[in-house]
């Protein structure tokens, strides 16, 4: 078993890979073999390499395994240095990113296969896997900064992949720019845990936050505050989501990978990690939960009007990142970790699927030649007779992410739920999160199911020329699905609840992490009867959701995009996602516009610095060469005057 | 009452004169008032117990220097045609700044007086000038302590012929 | 005896002076009014002498003497350069010009 001293091995070699694929993007586009020997190859190593690390260190100490590798920034009495931390929790995330990293890596291969820019794309995947790492790994706020900062280039980076057409650039730029935002309340809390703790790094930070702040106090609250609205940003909360949906402007694999199973879920580890910190402000805690659960419900609602597929994903996956923020929000972070993990399964593999569903779809449109919208569902319908395979690893997803019983999204949905029940003896509010989590879970029941009948059943509304076109995926693309399905199925057990056997195995292995915290809340029992009541209602809740959705929804009544009549009325408004996007650019772009036009561009830039001072300055000398132009003109009777002026000049000041 | 009488007389005829003076286009005209002040001066000169001043001014300047003036000023055939003013709006300004001077002349020196233990008693140099002559009263100070001096000023007098001669010739 | 008023017509005739030195072209005139102003100085000399002493006379002696000198010098300038410019009048006379 390699030891933990190889954890730098795991970490630069999708960093190798980011040189060798970026090298050959400029030198030989045309390679593409090797780019995917490289590209695939230096992921899939890595994940073995931390598979190895991870059960070589397991269950072996307690305290995390702290690799210090540099000395970035000594200044003054703070040291911060280049160091990665080997705990329970970086464990899951190492293996959940390399694992599902590798798994989407083997799809691309054939999804890019006729993609010109080949390995420019593998490239910049292979960075992002190697920032995600440096994400998950760094063992202090900086180092994991990097990493943030660095995934969410490349996200602009992949967003943007297709650039050359305006729309997805401009989602990339919107991702970005949005992220920043949350950047800043990730950096003022950073600079605050410096001065109240004299250090970044998470050990000494952890330790020291028991003594070094008030519970409940003004500056702890700002601190969690702070950071929580860099997660609102990374993970796509209220009110910094917005970049999400359009985030689907870029390759399919790449939704899957950055926008569900990884980079979006940076926020709640971020909060799981400074768990102490969280416990320790319950007001913060309070408002992280309310905006997860409000955010879930949300999402959900626009979900269900959206025609679009990826849409309806990455609107699914905002609102199930919702339920993990609750469940961090709550204090049952090992619960939100859970559903990180069994959602990053079942996210992908409806991502990759979809990701097949448009490839064959655009496949059949090149054939004829038309150029209609190859993710619309309205000209999808019926695919399951062309693409059973990925019509049966689609429903095992649906079925998990609805809450299905034996399905590991039930689990992890259903111990989120009851540990917001839980809480209700304190405080009424949490009866009120659990009842807007459980409309959510409905909702979300509900559009899934949408989603697989409008695609997969019902009468095909491509097109009679398409539809002999339309074909399952290669092997190359459904082998990861099918992983993917055997985790949405089994990870279930990784954390089943207290009334079954062999219970919380996920909540044990993550204790030394989130031990720290539990002083600080009070420990949330729910009776045994309880418990079983919840978990049927859960099921009750997921049931209803499906079934209504089959009885109510006629695929037979919908109309290819082409024909298809306008929204109106309350879909119109769902439709259009509760015009969020309208409202900021009236709120916040167009001001933002306005003023650097008129006050930054027009009053400072041209007027203050062009006009005062380099067209001033220019001015000024002019004026002054004039005037010495003037006084000496040659003229005595000038010089003379000036004589006489002197005279009584220094006749004022000696006699007055 | 008559000394005052005469003073004033005097010290308008000599402001007047320069007054005329300056403002005459023709240069010999300018000349010859100047010449008229000049009397005046040594006029005043008189009234004020210097008579052998009085006198010198009247031979030296009046006689010698004016004389040299009008001597260069028809040689060299000036007072064609010129303007008495500088520019119009230039020429007011300095017409103001010229006022300010004489008011601020007339107000320092009107308003001074010498320290009382510098000022001799009233009339000293009216006896003086009855004891020892015109002349002498002068003559004592300026071979006594001011013989330096004196001795100096021949030496200028010789350089400014040298002087004038070697720029006035055509050819040395 | 007369300080006061003495003082003051000096005054006067030394602003006159100076108007002129500033108001005319000519350089001749200008040289005359130079001349004018350092007789109102003469004169407030020697009104001072009348308080202060018979310095002050002896002064108004050497002020004449080297007027004299200067104005003979100044005309020899002005004849030379009249001889190069064929005219005295100032506006001609720019050579300083910066």
């Amino acid at each position: 078993m390699p030891g933990v001293g190889w954890l730098w091995l795991v970490v630069m070699l999708p960093f190798a890979g980011f040189l060798a694929n970026g090298a050959l993007s400029f030198a030989r586009p045309d390679a593409k073999r090797l780019v995917s020997a490289i590209g695939v190859g230096s992921v899939v190593l890595a994940f073995l390499l931390a598979f190895g690390i991870v059960q070589g260190v397991a269950g072996h100490s307690e305290a995390p395994h702290v690799m210090t590798y540099w000395q970035w920034m000594p200044i003054g009495q703070l040291t911060l240095d280049l160091a990665f931390q080997l705990d329970p929790l970086s464990s899951v995330m190492l293996l959940v990113v390399t694992g599902i990293g590798a798994l989407i890596h083997v799809f691309s291969v054939a999804y890019m296969n006729d993609d010109p820019s080949y390995a420019r794309y593998f490239a910049y995947l292979n960075l992002f896997v190697f920032f995600m790492l440096v994400l998950v790994l760094g063992a202090n706020f900086p180092v994991m900064f990097v990493g943030w900062e660095g995934v969410g280039l490349c996200s602009y980076l992949l967003i943007g992949f297709w650039f050359s057409d305006r729309a997805n650039a401009d989602a990339g730029k919107k991702a970005f720019i949005m992220n920043r935002i949350g950047d800043f309340g990730f950096l003022i809390a950073m600079f605050m845990i410096y001065r109240e703790t004299g250090s970044l790094s998470f050990v000494e930070v952890f330790a020291a936050a028991p003594t070094a702040f008030v519970v409940g106090g003004g500056v702890i609250t700002l601190i969690t505050l702070m950071l929580f609205l860099g997660c609102t940003g990374k993970s796509a909360q209220i009110p910094l989501y917005t970049w999400l949906p359009d985030a689907m402007a870029g390759p399919t694999p790449v939704s899957a990978l950055i926008h569900a199973a990884t980079m979006v879920t940076a926020g709640v580890y971020l909060i799981v990690r400074a768990n102490v910190l969280f416990a320790m402000a319950p007001v913060s805690s309070f408002v992280v939960a309310a905006i997860g659960a409000v955010t879930a419900l949300f999402a959900a609602t626009i979900a269900l009007k959206q025609w679009d597929i990826k849409k309806v994903l990455a609107y699914s996956t905002i609102s199930q990142l919702g339920y993990m923020i609750l469940g961090v929000g709550v204090g049952a972070y090992a619960a939100g970790v859970f559903h990180l993990v069994t959602h990053a399964f079942f996210k992908a593999l409806l991502f990759l699927g979809s990701g097949s569903v448009i490839h064959a779809m655009h496949h059949a449109y090149q054939h004829t030649g038309r150029h209609e919208d190859s993710q619309d569902m309205r000209n999808m319908g019926g695919l399951r007779k062309a693409m059973p395979w990925t019509a049966a690893l689609m429903w095992i997803a649906t079925l998990a992410i609805a809450g299905i019983p034996g399905f590991s999204g039930f689990f992890s949905k259903d111990e989120i739920l009851a540990m917001t029940f839980a809480r209700g003896g304190e405080a009424s509010a949490f009866f009120v999160l659990w009842a807007i989590g459980s409309v959510a879970a409905l909702l979300t029941a509900f559009y899934m199911t949408r989603m697989m009948l409008y695609t997969f059943h019902g009468p095909n509304r491509t097109g009679t020329d398409e539809e002999p076109h339309l074909h399952e995926a290669p092997w190359v693309m459904t082998g990861p699905l099918i992983v993917l399905a055997i985790g949405s199925v089994f990870a279930g057990l990784l954390n089943l609840p207290a009334v079954l056997p062999g219970s919380g195995w996920l909540h044990h292995w993550l204790e030394p992490v989130t031990a720290a915290s539990a002083q600080f809340t009070a420990e949330a029992h729910i009776e045994q009867a309880t418990e079983w009541v919840l978990l049927g209602f859960a099921t009750i809740v997921a049931i209803t959701g499906m079934v209504g959705a089959w009885m109510l929804l006629k695929p037979e009544a919908v109309k290819p995009a082409a024909e298809a009549p306008a929204e109106t009325g309350f879909g119109k408004v769902i439709f259009n996602k509760w015009y969020v996007d309208e409202l900021y650019d009236r709120v916040v772009v167009r001001p933002l516009m306005w003023l650097s036009d008129l006050v930054l561009w027009k009053v400072i830039d041209k007027g203050v610095v062009d006009g005062a001072g380099v067209n001033g300055i220019a001015t000024v000398t002019r004026l002054v060469g004039w005037i010495g132009s003037r006084i000496q003109n040659g003229r005595v009777g000038t010089y003379v005057l000036f004589f006489v002026v002197g005279v009584w000049f220094v006749l004022r000041v000696v006699t007055v | 009452m008559i000394l005052t009488v005469v003073f004033w007389s005097f010290a308008g005829l000599s402001i007047m004169s320069a007054l005329l003076c300056v403002t005459r286009r023709n240069p010999v005209s300018s000349a010859l008032w100047l010449v008229v002040t000049l009397f005046g001066l040594a006029g005043l000169f008189v009234l004020l117990d210097a008579h052998f001043i009085a006198v010198m001014q009247v031979i030296v300047y009046a006689g010698a220097i004016m004389v040299l003036f009008l001597f260069v000023i028809m040689l060299l055939h000036v007072g064609r045609d010129q303007p008495p003013d500088m520019l119009g709006r230039v020429g007011s300004i300095v017409m103001i700044g010229v006022a300010s001077l004489m008011v601020l002349e007339l107000w320092v020196l009107t308003t001074s007086e010498p320290a009382a233990e510098l000022q001799l008693p009233a009339g000293t140099l009216a006896r003086e000038a009855a004891q020892l002559g015109a002349v002498g009263a002068v003559a004592g100070p300026l071979f006594r302590d001011f013989l330096v001096p004196f001795e100096l000023t021949s030496i200028l007098l010789l350089a400014a012929i040298v002087g004038a001669i070697v720029l006035a010739k055509r050819r040395i | 005896m007369f300080l006061g008023e003495s003082l003051a017509v000096s005054a006067i005739i030394f602003g006159i002076g100076v108007a002129g030195v500033l108001f005319r072209r000519n350089a001749i005139v200008i040289f005359m009014c130079v001349e004018l102003m350092l007789n109102a100085v003469n004169l407030s000399f020697i009104a001072l002498a009348q308080q202060l002493g018979r310095e002050g006379q002896v002064i108004v002696f050497f002020v004449m003497a080297v007027a004299a000198a200067e104005a003979a010098v100044g005309l020899a300038i002005m004849i030379s350069i009249y001889r190069h410019k064929e005219s005295v009048n100032l506006n001609d006379i720019r050579l300083l010009r910066g």
